[in-house]
């Protein structure tokens, strides 16, 4: 008993590394909302005379772009910022579309049964068959790419999981005492389920949420790594990566910047992810 | 084996696939006139109609469906527009790489997962245990695009200790394989470090230690067998996630395998080599996800018997 009391004891508060994580994430919030007012200079800016400029701490770095220039002569840290901004907004709208549909498609197999049910997760089954980003590329093959297709294909990642857990999660909540009493009262099935059912489930829906949302920038950033993503002028943290691996030998930083960008910025959420993880399902503490 | 399982697990093996290959020919033809796409603007309205006969494209759209069907079940997913070879052909060329990459992988990122995820949960909250959690952590939070970038800096640019990128010696296969094993790695350490956990307190171990067994004899003998269903699963479960980092990784060390094939075809819209590869990859899950489930029964005899009667 005393090692349990112990180690529940810990987790009360935020570790060190999970505190980090959450001021970085703050930043990068605050950098999503800012970039335009942020960037000294507009993103797609190119200034020829000064291309390939290293960052303040080199040689030959200029103060007017603090984080250097790319090949184009085009500033650094407005790019960085400008990227962050539509990395995160890719991620968060597919993340919020994806979670939606796969709720909307959990809640339908528990509440419909029979053959709905059936259907629902024969596709879930399927979908998690098949690698995403295998069926992503396809289908960027065959429809070409734009904009559109390329959110959508974001808000598709994932809802299997979803549809997945809210099922499993209403099956069980359903046969609960508040459930029944509120279908007792003569509650239709719409309101019971946003208003009783989906708060009382919420903890673990929302900890997938929180696992999720730094696998579709992995997504997001890995297809625009290949230049099957976001495509210029616009710009995406993969997308300038992309770019960048082209300079590796003379202007390291061009790569190097975006990808910490991404990999603090998964690395801060999957830290936060697991600490939601272990504080709302009591199976965790261990 | 019991047979109502197998047949259950091949039935639902058949239907991913046929789910797989209905799903290709609906966004294809959603895409648009296959004909219109194939032959120049500028065709003549008879060549175009002969070409669409040749095709089987004036049947309806359900022969055309059926025709479709069984051409892929014979592998025959058309020509490729860039060399007019079957498509097929060149994706079997490109086979070999893959799989030597991704068994490499597989070999490094089980030899790594595995120890430490025991090693962690022997030493459950002590500095061994967070070193390697935070490790695991690190390792699938790392886009591997990123890191097989920072590899090629510092191996291949910086200390020019190993070739940056193409295909050949043992050498070239070093930075890949560590890009790819990386997350997979990082997924089976924290995966069988909680399938070790769950197992090491149950009252079977507490039992083998009363008995005077080792610890060596305890993890070996009575905690590997009873936490190796969840660490098959993951192992299952990963492949995907695997094919997916073998498509960008190969990209990054520019490894002529499947991946980059596929990449490549994808920016060309060569259609009839991207739908070989996701037919491809669509039978490996398949085949894969099956032997997971024959494994468990292996591992298990509990599933053997089937879910209603579980018997110890």
């Amino acid at each position: 008993m005393t090692s349990i009391s112990r180690s529940r004891h810990k987790r009360l508060g935020m570790p060190l590394p999970v505190l980090f994580a959450a001021g970085f994430l703050l930043a990068v919030a605050s950098i999503a909302a800012l970039a335009q007012v942020l960037a000294p200079f507009p993103y797609e800016e190119t200034n020829l005379l000064y291309r390939l400029r290293p960052p303040f701490w080199m040689e030959r770095a200029m103060d007017a772009h603090p984080l250097g220039t790319d090949k184009l002569g085009r500033d650094v840290l407005s790019r960085l910022l400008v990227a962050t901004q539509v990395s995160i907004a890719l991620a968060l709208l597919g993340t919020l579309i994806g979670a939606s549909l796969g709720m909307l498609l959990g809640i339908l197999a528990a509440h419909k049964g029979g053959w709905v049910d059936e259907a629902i997760m024969a596709l879930v089954d399927w979908q998690a068959a098949m690698p995403f980003l295998i069926v992503a590329l396809a289908v960027l093959a065959f429809f070409g790419n734009n904009f559109w297709l390329f959110l959508a294909l974001m808000a598709l990642f994932g809802w299997e999981v979803y549809a997945r857990l809210t099922r499993g999660l209403i099956l069980s909540a359903r046969e609960q005492g508040y459930a029944l009493a509120v279908r007792a009262l003569g509650a239709k099935p719409g309101r019971l389920y946003a208003r009783h059912v989906l708060p009382n489930v919420a903890g673990p829906l929302i900890v997938q949420l929180s696992l999720n949302f730094p696998q579709t920038i992995l997504l997001e950033t890995s297809l625009s790594f290949l230049g099957l993503g976001i495509q210029p002028p616009l710009t995406s943290l993969g997308q300038m990566l992309g770019e960048g691996r082209d300079y590796l030998l003379n202007a390291w930083w061009l790569a190097v910047l975006p990808g910490a960008m991404i990999f603090l910025t998964t690395l801060s959420m999957s830290l936060i992810g697991d600490w939601l993880r272990t504080r709302l399902d009591p199976t965790q503490h261990r | 084996m019991n047979l109502r399982y197998l047949v259950i697990k091949l039935l639902r093996a058949a239907f991913t696939l046929w789910a797989v290959v209905t799903f290709v020919f609906v966004v294809l033809r959603l895409t648009g006139d296959p004909a219109d796409q194939l032959l120049p603007d500028d065709v003549a309205p008879e060549i175009a109609a002969y070409y669409r006969s040749l095709w089987g494209l004036d049947q309806t759209i359900w022969q055309q469906y059926v025709r479709y069907f069984a051409a892929a079940l014979q592998g025959d997913f058309g020509i490729s527009f860039r060399n007019g070879l079957p498509a097929l052909e060149i994706i079997w060329q490109r086979v070999p790489k893959t799989l030597e990459l991704g068994s490499a992988t597989f070999l490094t990122a089980l030899a790594i997962g595995i120890p430490l995820g025991i090693l962690a949960a022997l030493h459950r909250d002590r500095w061994i245990d967070r070193v390697t959690m935070g490790l695991a952590v690190f390792g699938f939070s790392m886009p591997n695009f990123f890191l097989g970038i920072l590899l090629i800096l510092l191996f291949a640019l910086q200390w020019r200790m190993l070739p940056s990128s193409g295909y050949g010696t043992w050498e070239h296969m070093i930075l890949p394989v560590f890009t790819l094993a990386t997350a997979f790695a990082g997924a089976i350490a924290r995966f069988s470090r909680s399938a070790m956990l769950e197992v090491l307190s149950q009252e079977y171990m507490r039992t083998a230690e009363a008995e005077g067994a080792g610890l060596g004899a305890r993890v070996w003998r009575h905690a590997l067998p009873n936490a190796a269903v969840p660490i098959v699963t993951i192992i299952g479960f990963s492949l995907g996630g695997m094919i997916g980092g073998a498509v960008v990784t190969e990209n990054v060390f520019a490894w002529p395998g499947v991946g980059r094939l596929l990449t490549n075809s994808v920016g060309d819209r060569d259609l009839a080599v991207v739908q070989g590869i996701v037919m491809l990859v669509a039978v490996t899950m398949v085949l894969a996800n099956l032997f997971v489930d024959l494994a468990y029964g292996w591992l298990d005899p509990r599933v053997r018997v089937g879910a209603g009667q579980r018997s110890r």
